[in-house]
């Protein structure tokens, strides 16, 4: 009986909350848009009523549709700002209070096992299964999550219709003719595209500081040299913490060394035929075919690279262990070779466009003066236009290279998940993308050394191919320099 | 030798001229031979580079059409099915809940067993009924809701066949071999021997894939669940990121001083578009999942990170386009008058449109075959359910694939290809569209 009522609870309140949350914050937001409209309008007609009409238009300061945005924007900034706010704080304040009306024991969890509970308590109230012997507990702090859930959202419409009357009421009585409202509308929008501007900045910020922050809390588990310079590379760690073989360890060389490896492997293909087409199309053939090898070879850069993927795996995989069985040569059926190779095929458009562009900037006067010394075009590709577009290259090299370090989905289905040590291209390697993906996929505990270890290895290939990328976006910047 | 002469610039003594005329002229005229052969062999190694990155392409084109098209037909199985009132509906009340519980794998068993009676253990039985899939039960259950009139006919009804038939009848699996692993029952292949040659055997078009989302039995899967994961993720990709690019884009272009700050944020987007794409995963699920508690595998979070992941190629994009548009339409337009945001709104940014727009399609694009980060928010559960809005779980297409591709049965191999076939579709669709925008109004000023 007891369980029969708990579910008929659940149900309830898995109705209450579940009941299209996105319908509900669209109506806010189509309320929103009609009250902005309203305010655009209202604002407008007061200023051409105070006039007499558009006949006498010339005594107003700005054109009418500025006095309408001016009050928009007096309307619609501060709900704007209320809706972060609600955002970023409503969840927060209603776990905080239900936490607190926990029954004593619970509340008294220590800190993560507490983040599991309130975990359940959500799932519970958007009517998810959870663990069944939990239900009895939770019902109660679930049904009241999803109540001051409730009332949060109450909170939110009554506010906001709080927010612009009074953002609409301080509008109202500064607008008269005379009123210089596009300077005002003209400074937020200005304002406005330069906080958009920021926004790559922010990212930037938010991407270092979510990765170091747990890559922190990693190496205070795990000491730092450990991880850059060990050897072994097992991040399996026990649940429980009498079982054996609980400490993982946490050796990044193998990873590294297998990134390396099939990155290698990946530029040995990318780099001699990218430049050699980069060459071919730009100095010997004819403007009809290059107009069209050059966006036939750039598809290769444009499918997705789970195609890649799928066809190193399904593909060049059996095809390479067929070719290494003929030989007599044993090949993993996950070898470094067949997904570096697969990886360099995606990356030769990468190589081509960037050295085609290059060797294109190099000034043509550089190409007559060797062609008049009686150099063949080779010669003159080889000692002329190459020296000179060499710093293009390199750079282009270099972020052919990050972007090799950081593919991910190519390695993830066609390369290894054991961390071996070696530089045999026909053994399985693993890479730190792998690692990452595999440490993070499925089931986690977000405070363990395993998952934490995603967060060290992501800020290794964040610092290595950040460094990669400004050096070789430096290299570009002074070279297209030297010749403009 | 042109070694020399080209040295000789290097090494020539205090007396220029050392070597006669005639002297080098004969040097040269007998390296001329090499160098010509020199300058074949480069010519040749170019030309081959070309061709090779050219058939990289065919082969892999040739391989996922070859692998794929045969997943737009499936094999249906025609039976000859008695809608038995005793089995579906003893009572007679024609009551939805009786019929929606009904056994309709009965009705099918009978239909196999009118067919073959031969089978008549209980392996048999079994085996018999895995000719068809488990999701014919479910079609069959679909009509007669809709029309409970037929209960007590008799009709016959294409039913779903099983992946493995499908997989036999394709010719995608070799007989032989299936009988010595036992896969498929040796009773089996005499049965769709016998259903090929009373033509109850067919393949129709499969529109199950188009329509169906996921499913662990291939011949029930497809892609529709994907694809509207995919539809709402790029939605809120464009949404966000195409009004905020070309913010950043103007304000770089026509408003920011020149000054360290600037040179500071134009460093960053050029550096955010190098970023690896796992990366912005980790961010994601670092700052959207852990810290902000937005949903985990939900269109919502994979649009905010593609949003991320986008900005610098629209930015980008979208100041090239900018700078394109000529100073004397500024010039023209601060001249009678306007102001520099006016001058800027109404009459360089409609003519910067296209190029933004070309650059945003292609920006979209890009996210649309992104999956790396997507694992990391956590979009590869299985999910069968075809999502209704961006805040319930999905997946999406490139991560379908992703999941098929590591599925064991034979039949998703097929599915795999197909799904990439898709995928293609769209991309070559949006470029396309893109290059004809950027054909249709870009202009020569």
């Amino acid at each position: 009986m007891e369980t029969a009522a708990v579910r008929q609870r659940t149900v309830v309140v898995c109705f209450l909350s579940e009941q299209n949350i996105f319908m509900r914050i669209s109506t806010l937001m189509l309320l929103l848009t009609a009250l902005l409209t309203a305010a655009y309008w209202l604002g407008r007609g007061k200023v051409l009523k105070r006039i007499g009409g558009m006949q006498s238009i010339r005594k107003l300061h700005s054109l009418p549709g500025y006095y309408g945005y001016y009050t928009v924007i007096c309307c619609g900034i501060p709900a704007l700002f209320l809706l972060i706010f609600w955002f970023m704080a409503s969840d927060a304040l209603v776990i905080r209070w239900v936490v607190s009306q926990l029954p004593g024991q619970l509340r008294g969890l220590p800190a993560a096992e507490l983040g599991l509970v309130i975990n359940d308590i959500r799932n519970m109230a958007a009517g998810q299964f959870i663990n069944p012997d939990r239900v009895t507990d939770l019902a109660a702090a679930a049904e009241q999550y999803a109540h001051l859930k409730n009332i949060s959202r109450w909170a939110l419409a009554g506010s906001m219709l709080v927010v612009v009357s009074l953002g609409f009421g301080w509008a109202w009585s500064r607008l008269n003719p005379d009123f210089r409202a596009r300077n005002r509308v003209e400074r937020v929008v200005r304002i406005g595209l330069f906080l958009a501007s920021t926004l790559a900045v922010f990212t930037t910020v938010g991407i270092f500081l979510s990765v170091i922050f747990e890559a922190v809390r990693f190496f205070h588990k795990i000491p730092l040299t450990d991880f850059l310079f060990g050897l072994n590379w097992s991040p399996q760690t026990a649940i429980r913490s009498d079982q054996v073989g609980s400490s993982g360890s946490f050796g990044a060389i193998p990873l590294f060394v297998g990134t390396l490896l099939i990155s290698g492997i990946a530029m040995l293909i990318a780099v001699p035929v990218g430049l050699m087409i980069a060459i071919y199309l730009s100095e010997y053939a004819a403007p009809r075919i290059r107009s069209w090898v050059k966006p036939v070879v750039e598809i290769l850069a444009g499918i997705p690279t789970v195609v890649y993927g799928y066809f190193a795996a399904l593909t060049v995989a059996p095809l390479l262990r067929n070719l290494g069985e003929s030989l007599g040569i044993s090949v993993a059926s996950e070898s470094a070779l067949g997904a570096g190779l697969v990886m360099g095929v995606m990356i030769i458009p990468f190589v081509s466009s960037l050295s085609d562009d290059v060797i294109n900037a190099v000034p043509q006067s550089l190409r007559d003066a060797s062609y008049g010394l009686g150099a063949t075009r080779s010669e003159t590709v080889k000692r002329v236009v190459f020296p000179a577009a060499l710093p293009g290259i390199v750079s282009g090299i270099l972020l052919a290279v990050s972007r090799a370090i950081g593919e991910t989905i190519i390695v993830v289905m066609a390369a290894g998940l054991a961390a071996n040590l070696t530089v045999n291209p026909l053994k399985a390697v693993t890479t730190v993308t792998v690692q990452i993906v595999t440490l993070l996929v499925g089931d986690q505990e977000f405070d363990s050394a395993k998952t934490l270890a995603a967060f060290a290895l992501g800020l290794v290939l964040f610092v290595l191919t950040l460094m990669l990328n400004v050096i070789a976006l430096q290299v570009v910047r002074r070279y297209r320099e030297q010749y403009e | 030798m042109p070694h020399d002469v080209k040295n000789s610039e290097g090494t020539r003594p205090s007396t220029p001229g050392v070597i006669p005329f005639d002297e080098s002229r004969r040097r040269v005229e007998a390296g001329l031979a090499r160098r010509y052969r020199q300058e074949r062999r480069f010519r040749l190694v170019g030309l081959g580079a070309v061709i090779l990155g050219l058939s990289f392409l065919a082969f892999l084109f040739v391989t996922i059409v070859g692998n794929g098209y045969g997943a737009f037909w499936q094999t249906y199985i025609k039976l000859d099915i008695t809608f038995d009132a005793a089995v579906i509906d003893p009572d007679g009340g024609r009551k939805p809940a009786d019929l929606s519980s009904a056994n309709y794998g009965r009705l099918i068993r009978n239909a196999l067993l009118d067919i073959f009676p031969d089978a008549n253990n209980r392996k048999d039985r079994r085996a018999l009924k895995a000719l068809v899939s488990t999701g014919a039960a479910f079609d069959l259950r679909g009509r007669v809701m809709a029309d409970p009139g037929l209960i007590g006919s008799t009709r016959p009804i294409w039913l779903l066949a099983d992946d493995k038939i499908d997989m036999l009848f394709k010719g995608q699996i070799d007989r032989s071999v299936e009988r010595e692993s036992g896969r498929l029952k040796g009773r089996q292949l005499a049965w769709v021997d016998k259903l090929i040659a009373s033509g109850r055997m067919e393949k129709h078009f499969n529109t199950r894939f188009f329509t169906a989302g996921d499913s662990r039995e291939p011949e029930l899967a497809g892609i529709w669940g994907a694809t509207k994961g995919s539809f709402f993720m790029l939605l809120v990709t464009i949404l966000l990121a195409f009004p905020m690019g070309v913010a950043a884009a103007i304000y770089l272009e026509e408003f920011a001083p020149r000054n360290r700050w600037i040179d500071i944020i134009e460093i960053n987007i050029n550096n955010l578009a190098a970023v690896p794409s796992i990366i912005f995963g980790l961010l994601g699920l670092a700052v959207f999942i852990n810290y902000m508690g937005l949903p985990r595998s939900t269109p919502l979070v994979g649009g905010l990170v593609l949003t991320l992941m986008t900005l610098p190629v629209i930015i980008i994009a979208g100041r090239a386009a900018l700078k394109s548009v000529p100073p004397s339409v500024r010039a023209a337009a601060l001249g009678i008058g306007a102001s520099r945001v006016q001058m800027i709104m109404h009459h360089v940014l409609p003519l910067a449109m296209p190029g933004m727009l070309t650059g945003a399609i292609i920006g979209m694009a890009r996210a649309l075959g992104e999956s790396a980060p997507l694992l990391m928010i956590g979009m590869i559960a299985f999910i069968v359910e075809v999502p209704g809005t961006p805040l319930d779980p999905s997946t999406a297409l490139p991560v379908q694939i992703f999941l098929w591709a590591d599925s064991p049965e034979r039949a998703f191999v097929e599915r795999t290809s197909a799904a990439i076939m898709v995928l293609l579709m769209f991309l070559l669709l949006m470029n396309v569209t893109a290059v004809w925008l950027r054909n249709r109004f870009e202009r020569r000023w």
